[in-house]
């Protein structure tokens, strides 16, 4: 156990003020809105930045990343190296087969010229139509927006794979190893960007926007998009935003910037 | 009620019969060990990928579902339609039906990445996928052809049979309606479109199933030496060239619709034009071979009327539908998906190309088991039901011979 783990299972007896209190040291993220006279137990419903232990997503949380797509594009292999080494998947020589939860894609304006690159993984969308298709509802989308695979449910037919329309997501073809105890994967499951859920449920930042920070760079700002006062809001008030597809109204909760 | 017709058990305690058991099993059991081989391995060992991610398996399990459907026809057509003529026919087109499902149900669970899960399939339902829907579909089907068939065969509960046909006859229309409509709620594909996926489905249904069906009665009455006169066999042929010229209709029509909406004419150039082996899989596999070869060798005068004639258009319909099917499940994946319309794009996850991809054999055994396990259970049950009428001469099929009773 790292101390890391250890500072976050202590977090999660001490309770409700203890977990608000790093919620609002969580950087740039949602904070508690305190209304005075609202009693301590609903606040502790209404939207802690920490999920205790059996306590339900809340869905007054919608989670969701800007991208600015005009950043360095060597920061998307730094997203991508961070994903890899946190959920523990690999290239092992095999592309065609190998799992990619978020990958950097080059475009270029077929009429300008122009180019630009960005990452692009699950877009967590608001009407997820590779849940829709799930037959066993191992697809699903968490109350606060996040779309995770159920691996104990999945059954491998990959018909998500099909519906997905941004190919965020990979079939564990082969044997694994070297999991990730917060990431268990299974071969002959379907699996994909889960926004680092483990790591949003005890109030850090994904891998991916943690990395991002380490180096300096806010290419990724990640936060709740219902919250009007977090940064990610404020940044999406700001300045124009595109979802991409956006003629399929999927809703997505990545907003790219600058495409 | 006249009944002329004498069904009867096969007298096959031959060798040819436990011949072709045989061979039937050395298939199913290179299939299932197909299948271990994938499981165990992973699907590393198939020639599936993150893009192309249903194969070969899906291929012969679609082609066989919907052929399924359609085997059916020959039973509705006695039932619902008040057919006499197809009446003889009704018993062994029921069999048909389920073994053909059966077969092709086989391979869609022997393919996924977790056949052990199997129960969680059959107890964990989401109800707005189509896919769990087509369980209760498929499920539904075994039960409802197998009441219709007992209703056919116990005297005592005969004057059910026509409601039981009709119910099955509707079960077997949502039914395909279902398969294809797995294909058509994909949004995010452009080579496929929800509106003509179904009706192309079901008339496909019709045709492959009757290729199977007559190709099966040619065999059979062939090598047990029943007789099979040529009223019946040019009935079922005729109407083999006309579910033919449905499919083409079908074809043609889905092709020319999607060349009016601009955003899919880079999908269709790819299909009817510049896709290689999809492009030569569809003119020379569908088209040519699924419908215009087997219309005219059914209609021409001569061949028309000519045992191997229409024997050979029966496999051509059966490879046709076949190559019709890898277009459209293969084909349709491989083309890229445009997530930005408007750029050129490339990744790491190959955005923007063309995926390729080649059948492994472990596949292809797996879906030709598929069929083996069909043609097992049919042999099977006409070895011991009695669902095959000991003649099908004109005389005894016809009606107008009934009068004389
Ligand atoms: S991006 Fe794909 S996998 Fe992610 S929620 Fe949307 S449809 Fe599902
Ligand atoms: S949020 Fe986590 S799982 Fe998703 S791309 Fe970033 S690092 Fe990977």
């Amino acid at each position: 156990m790292t101390t890391q783990d250890q500072k976050e299972g202590q977090d999660q007896k001490e309770g409700i003020s203890r977990r608000r209190l790093l919620s609002t040291a969580g950087a740039g993220m949602a904070t508690i809105a305190l209304a005075s006279g609202v009693t301590l137990i609903s606040r502790a419903q209404a939207t802690p930045r920490v999920r205790g232990v059996g306590v339900p997503a809340s869905s007054k949380i919608r989670w969701g990343f800007l991208v600015n797509t005009n950043s360095d594009p060597s920061d998307w292999d730094t997203c991508v190296a961070a994903c890899k080494k946190e959920n523990g998947w690999a290239n092992t020589g095999h592309p065609n087969t190998d799992p990619q939860w978020i990958r950097k894609v080059s475009l270029k304006d077929k009429r300008t010229g122009a180019a630009t690159s960005l990452p692009m993984m699950c877009q967590h969308c608001e009407f997820p139509p590779c849940v829709d298709v799930c037959p066993t509802g191992a697809s699903m989308r968490r109350a606060d927006g996040i779309v995770l695979v159920d691996r104990h449910r999945c059954i491998g037919c990959r018909y998500c794979m099909m519906a997905c329309p941004y190919g965020a997501r990979s079939f564990v073809h082969h044997d694994l190893h070297n999991q990730r105890p917060s990431m268990p994967r299974g071969k002959g499951t379907v699996e994909s960007c889960t926004l680092c859920v483990h790591r949003i449920d005890t109030g850090k930042n994904p891998a991916c926007v943690d990395a991002l920070q380490a180096k300096g760079s806010k290419a990724i700002i990640f936060g709740d998009l219902n919250d009007p006062n977090s940064e990610i809001s404020r940044e999406v008030a700001r300045y124009l935003t595109t979802r991409i597809r956006d003629d399929l109204a999927l809703e997505p909760g990545v907003l790219y910037r600058g495409l | 009620m006249k009944n002329m017709i004498v069904f009867k058990e096969l007298d096959a305690n031959g060798l040819d019969y436990l011949a072709l058991l045989g061979w039937l099993l050395v298939f199913i059991v290179a299939g299932l060990g197909s299948s271990w081989y994938m499981e165990h391995n992973g699907h590393i060992v198939t020639g599936m990928t993150n893009q192309i991610v249903w194969g070969m398996p899906h291929v012969f399990a679609v082609f066989m579902i919907i052929a399924a459907s359609g085997a059916l026809n020959i039973a509705s057509i006695s039932s619902v339609f008040q057919r006499k003529m197809y009446k003889p026919l009704a018993r062994i087109s029921a069999i048909l039906a389920i073994a053909l499902l059966a077969g092709g149900l086989m391979v869609l669970v022997l393919d996924l990445g977790r056949p052990d899960r199997l129960i969680v399939a059959m107890t964990k339902y989401n109800f707005k996928s189509i896919f769990a829907w087509n369980i209760y579909l498929y499920s539904g089907f075994f039960v409802v052809v197998l009441v219709y068939l007992w209703m056919m065969m116990e005297r005592r509960m005969n004057r059910y049979a026509r409601a039981a046909g009709i119910f099955a006859f509707v079960w077997r229309l949502a039914l395909t309606t279902g398969t294809g409509s797995i294909f058509g709620f994909l949004v995010a594909r452009q080579a496929y479109d929800p509106a003509i996926m179904a009706p192309m489905f079901i008339t496909m249904s019709f045709s492959f199933g009757l290729a199977i069906f007559i190709l099966l009665l040619l065999f059979t009455y062939k090598a047990t030496n029943r007789p099979l006169g040529d009223r019946i066999l040019f009935m079922l042929k005729n109407l083999l060239g006309v579910f033919a010229a449905a499919v083409l209709y079908f074809i043609v029509v889905r092709h020319l619709s999607n060349l009016y909406a601009t955003h899919r004419h880079g999908v269709e150039a790819f299909i009817l034009l510049n896709g290689g082996v999809y492009t030569a899989l569809f003119w020379i596999g569908a088209v040519l071979m699924g419908c215009v070869l087997p219309i005219a060798l059914l209609f021409h005068p001569a061949t028309g009327k000519s045992c191997s004639a229409i024997m050979l258009s029966c496999w051509l319909v059966i490879l046709g539908g076949l190559a019709q099917i890898y277009v459209i499940i293969i084909g349709g994946q491989a083309y890229p998906l445009d997530i930005f319309p408007g750029y050129q794009v490339s990744s790491s996850f190959f955005d923007g190309v063309v995926h390729p991809y080649a059948p492994s054999l472990p596949e292809i055994l797996l879906g030709l088991s598929g069929m083996a396990t069909a043609v097992f259970i049919v042999a099977i049950a006409m070895r011991y039901l009695p669902i095959l009428p000991m003649s099908l001469s004109d005389a005894a099929v016809d009606p107008s011979h009934d009068k004389s009773k």
